[in-house]
């Protein structure tokens, strides 16, 4: 059984901003998945999942809208983008920056018990 | 229920637009959220797939009680091997459509996987058309 965490708890854990979709943080995620090819993205089944990537176009969220995924966390510093907040902000999306490298990202909530899906 | 979109090959700031409005409409239509997220997926690799390989394409959308047609259609290179296009990691993608986070040719067998039935029509130095049709119950 995958342990849940909160999005909230995830932005604390790596000390990172809440770009948009604050009302929504209190809610759970139970896995992660991170990626820059958003072909690989669009072929996950899971729901309930973090994204973590580099990639950070309207692309990114374009696809976790397909994906209903609704937390993307953007590492290496990246800035999202205001097209980005408004596609993010119409399907209740999560977006969340972070200035940590992409191996130190996942190795924080890896270690905080969140699961990969495979 | 018809729609209709255009889709503006080079233009990846658009690609995207005919699944969200689709997903849009689907929700509304109390479609099976695991039925919709395979109808836009696909659609959505589709309409990447006119940004990334074609000059300008634009997507026929049809909605009955029971199933969606989708027709993309491209004014484009087209496909000399439609086989070898649809096989897992074959691609000719240019680094910028790579840097958008695409170009790993998984994009059709995606559809494939996705969609009930597809078919592809393709005349090289013409253009291609990507027919997708998926049952909209369970
Ligand atoms: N609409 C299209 N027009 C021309 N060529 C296409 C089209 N769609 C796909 N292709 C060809 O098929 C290949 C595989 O497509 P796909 O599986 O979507 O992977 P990718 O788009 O990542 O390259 C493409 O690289 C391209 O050569
Ligand atoms: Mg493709």
């Amino acid at each position: 059984m995958a342990s849940s965490i909160k999005i909230q708890k995830i932005a604390e854990l790596l000390d990172a901003r809440i770009v948009c979709g604050e009302q929504f943080t209190d809610s759970e995620v139970n896995h992660a998945f991170a990626s820059d090819l958003m072909s690989d993205v669009l072929t996950l089944e899971s729901e309930q999942l973090v994204l973590i990537t580099g990639l950070t176009n309207m692309q990114t969220v374009r696809t976790a809208e397909m994906a209903d995924i609704n937390c993307i966390v953007f590492v290496r510093g990246k800035k999202v983008t205001p097209d980005m907040i408004e596609v993010a902000e119409d399907n209740n999306m999560v977006l969340i920056e972070c200035q940590y490298s992409m191996f130190r990202t996942i190795g924080i909530l890896y270690e905080a018990g969140v699961s990969p899906i495979y | 229920m018809e729609f209709n979109y255009e889709v503006e090959g080079g233009n990846f700031t658009k690609a995207g637009n005919a699944a969200s409005n689709v997903k849009k409409v689907l929700k509304q239509l109390n479609v099976d959220p695991k039925i919709i997220k395979r109808i836009v997926v696909a659609l959505y690799e589709g309409e990447v797939n006119v940004v990334a390989h074609a000059y300008k394409g634009n997507v026929l959308v049809d909605i009955d009680t029971d199933r969606i047609y989708i027709k993309i259609q491209d004014e484009g290179p087209g496909i000399p091997d439609i086989d070898l296009a649809m096989q897992v990691g074959y691609s000719t993608a240019s680094a910028m459509v790579r840097e958008m986070g695409f170009g790993a040719g998984m994009g059709l067998p995606n559809m494939k996987r996705n969609a009930d039935t597809i078919d592809i029509t393709s005349k090289v130095g013409e253009g291609t058309i990507v027919e997708l049709t998926t049952k909209l119950t369970s």
